[in-house]
Parts: C-alpha cells; structure tokens; sequence
C-alpha cells in the first residue's frame, strides 16, 4: 500500500512541478520555446496509472493553469481533456508502442492540444501569431522522451514494494 | 476516476466539455466568475511565491553582497540625483498652484495629488506573445481593474484583472492596447497604439501633415479617464510620409523601461470638480491650493520660469 500511496504523491509533486514550469521566467524568445509540461506530464500519468488519472484531472489542472496564465477560464480544461480523452480511450494499443511512435502520437496530441487553444483564442478574438502554437509543439515533441523515461523510472522507484525486501 | 462517477469515458468527456464550454462563455461575456478565479488565485499563490523565489533570493544576494564602494558610489549618485530633484520640485510646487488656480477660473476639473503605491513585479511568466505581468498587490491593497502603472521613467500599463493577493496588468506595448496621448511639444491629440514589440509603440492616426518630429515626447493626455494626464509615454523615433497613404507611419520607444522594471507604482488619481462636494479630501486640497495660489501670486513674476 505504501507503493501506491508514494505513486501519488510523486504523481502530485510532478504534476505541481509541472505547473511551476508553466510559469517560470525565461528570457523573451526563449519564452515561446516552452513546451506544455502540465499536458505532457498529464499524458504521462494517464498513460500509466489510468486508474488514478482521468478527465477530472484534465479538468482541474486545466483551470488551474488558466489562472496562472490569465487565460479564458476553462480554455485549457477543455484542451487538457480532449487530450486525455484519447490516451485513456487509446491507453492499451499506445503502451505496447515503440517510443518513436509514441512520440508521434503525442505530438499528433499536442497539435490537438495547441489547436484548441488556438481556435478558441481566434472565437475571442485573442489571437497571437502562429508560431506561438507551433514552437511548444516542436519543443514538447522533443522533450517526450525525457519526460517518458524520467517518469518511467521515478515510477518503478516509487511503486516498489517497501516491505518485501 | 471514469468508473468513481458511474460514468463511461465518453459521455463523462462531454459533460465536462459543456461545463467549460459554459464557463469560457460566462468568463468571456461577463466578470460572474471572478469569486472562482479569485479562490484558484489565493490557492496558487504560494506556487507563484515558491517560483519568484530564487529570483527574489538572487536580488537579495547580490544586495547583501555588494561591496561597499560599490554602495557608497550608490549613495553618493542618489545624493546627487535627489538635489537635483528637489531642485525641480521647488519649481514644480509653484507651477502646480499656479495651474491649479487657472483651472479653478476656468471651472475645469482639477486633477487630485496622485495616490502612488509601490508594488513588486512576481517573476512568473504569462504567455510570452500577450505582454502582461503579475505584481504582488491586489484587491486587498484597494488596486482596482483599469488603474494604471507606472515606473520611474513613464506609462507602464494598466491593471485588467485584480485577485486578493496580486493583479494582472497589461503593458502598453501589448498588441491589444491602446491609450490616448498629446505630443508635449504642441498638445496635438493621438492614440498610441501596443505593436507586441516592447521597443515600439505605434501612432496610425495621425496624417501625412502633422505637426509631429523626430525626438518629440508624447504624454499621457488623461483622456480616455484611465491614465493620469502628463506622464512620459513614448519618444517618437521614425517618420515615415508616404504620399500615397491618409496617414504617416510613426513609431515611438516607450519611456518606462517595460522589461527591466521589477517595482511598479500603482497610481490612484480622481479629479476634483468644483461642484464635487463629499470628494476624497477637495476641500483641504482647494483651500491648500488656494493659498498655495495667492502665495504663488504673491511672487514676482518674473521667477516664473
């Protein structure tokens, strides 16, 4: 029990780590080079512990970074859960993917992702030069495996049973 | 989770896709949500604390660790500086009154002394496109939605959004923003317009024969009732005539330094009418004004500048 209690609350601290790095300042033109760590850390988790993590989460986190970033309340909850519904709905064929295609699925999301709030943004008449949406697509596509294989290990870490020994 | 609700994945999906559908429209349409926003605002804002951090420590420590020629050298200029501001003022206090008085005979309103408040610019980011910026004052410290921002050097931006601990504010170089300017040199009116880039403010008004130069200040006119009148906006850097078009393409570099300022002043301003009874204190400032005016008369002329 103590392994699945440590999953959350590693899943937890990423996922408020992730929030952090939404909002963490970078030099101007790095700025728009920032990938969308919450989605991806999202994905993650629900690509591993779909029991845990759902469209609730999409949900919160969603307005949660809505506030941090002065968006439209609820433009990334309704992001965040499009993406989700796809990797809970597609959970099983996505696991046994090999990582490159994977990647490409996750991409494919975050086109999915950039594109909903892009569209929404255009609706309000918001809008912001295109390749503010591209660039987080590029750079989160690039980042994926790292967040897939530290997330991996942090989560073989925590879920190891502390009292067989 | 799907299961916890007794929902399947796809109806749950829609449910919750309606609720934010419903709650981008209220939020877009109206302001009915900001108890929501307001108590997601005070729960995140230890994460903002928590990431302002190490900037805030790292200013602290180069502050700590200065040596002391270095703050002596500090002292010595900021003594220099401060005489000579005094040395303006003296002749600022004068000029008030003097204006004060002109404007009572012509029954204008009168601007209040400005109200100035200090706030700190969180080192978190929003989104690197929409130029706007998070200070650590909010509803609490009376910051209220359209109040304007200043720093040492002119117009920073404007307040959009207040929470309790911290407010939005966008600065004028966002492409969104607009405000009303008089060029000092000759009080033609215009509006300066946010062009996204922080070293570019443009002036799409103004026709091909203005009375517009290379090197002019604008200033805020206080037109448009958000931004107090007379404050540095912008310099005009580049004309461009065309012939062919209504109107030049001018371009001016904003005054305040919009990404090096980390403290901000929150101005509060109100304008004093004369029929304006219970203001916020018109009558000891009137009759202040009205003694600081006959004082003012009461000098020789010729010390006016």
């Amino acid at each position: 029990m103590t392994g699945q209690r440590s999953v959350m609350a590693a899943a937890l601290a990423s996922l408020v780590l992730a929030l952090a790095l939404a909002i963490v300042p970078l030099p101007a033109q790095a700025g728009a080079l920032r990938p969308d760590w919450v989605a991806l850390a999202l994905m993650f988790w629900c690509l591993t512990t779909p029991s845990r993590f759902g469209l609730g989460w999409a949900f919160i986190l969603g307005l949660l970074l809505d506030t941090l970033t002065g968006a439209l309340l609820g433009q990334h909850a309704l992001a965040l859960m499009l993406v989700t519904y796809p990797v809970l709905r597609f959970r099983l064929r996505l696991r046994v993917f090999p990582m490159f295609q994977l990647t490409v699925a996750v991409t494919l999301l975050l086109v999915l992702y950039q594109f909903t709030l892009f569209w929404i943004d255009g609706v309000t008449s918001r809008g912001m030069p295109a390749s503010a949406y591209w660039w987080p697509v590029i750079t989160g596509a690039l980042v994926w495996p790292l967040v897939f294989r530290l997330g991996e290990s942090v989560l073989r870490e925590s879920a190891r049973p502390q009292v067989g020994l | 989770m799907g299961p916890a609700w007794g929902l399947a994945l796809g109806p749950k999906l829609f449910l919750l896709a309606l609720i934010a559908a419903g709650l981008m429209i209220t939020d877009h349409r109206q302001q009915h949500l900001a108890a929501i926003r307001d108590t997601l605002s005070v729960l995140l804002f230890p994460l903002q604390a928590v990431v302002n951090l190490p900037f805030a420590t790292w200013h602290w420590a180069s502050d700590a660790t200065a040596s002391r020629e270095a703050l002596m050298g500090e002292l010595n200029q900021l003594r220099e500086d401060r005489l000579d501001l005094q040395v303006q003022l003296q002749r600022l206090a004068a000029l008030e009154a003097e204006n004060a008085r002109l404007r009572a005979m012509m029954g204008a309103s009168r601007q209040a002394a400005d109200r100035v408040l200090v706030a700190e610019i969180l080192a978190v980011d929003l989104d690197p496109f929409r130029h706007r910026f998070t200070v650590n004052k909010g509803n609490r410290h009376g910051v209220h939605v359209g109040q304007a921002l200043l720093d040492a050097n002119g117009v920073l931006g404007q307040v959009v959004r207040v929470q309790p601990l911290t407010a939005e504010a966008i600065m004028i170089s966002d492409a969104d923003h607009a405000l009303p300017v008089i060029v000092n040199r000759n009080g033609l009116r215009t509006i300066a317009m946010g062009t996204g880039d922080t070293e570019r403010l443009s002036l799409p008004f103004l026709p091909n024969s203005a009375d517009i130069e290379e090197g002019d200040l604008l200033v805020s006119s206080g037109l448009g009732g958000t931004f107090p009148s007379g404050y540095p906006v912008a310099t005009v850097r580049r004309i461009e005539r065309r012939p062919g078009e209504a109107f030049a393409q001018i371009s001016a570099e904003p005054a305040a330094g919009l990404l090096r300022a980390r403290e901000v002043l929150l101005v509060w301003t109100s304008h004093i009418d004369e029929d304006d009874g219970p203001g916020e204190d018109p009558e000891a400032a009137g009759n202040e004004a009205l003694a600081d005016a006959s004082g003012a008369a009461a000098t020789p002329d010729g010390q006016a500048p």
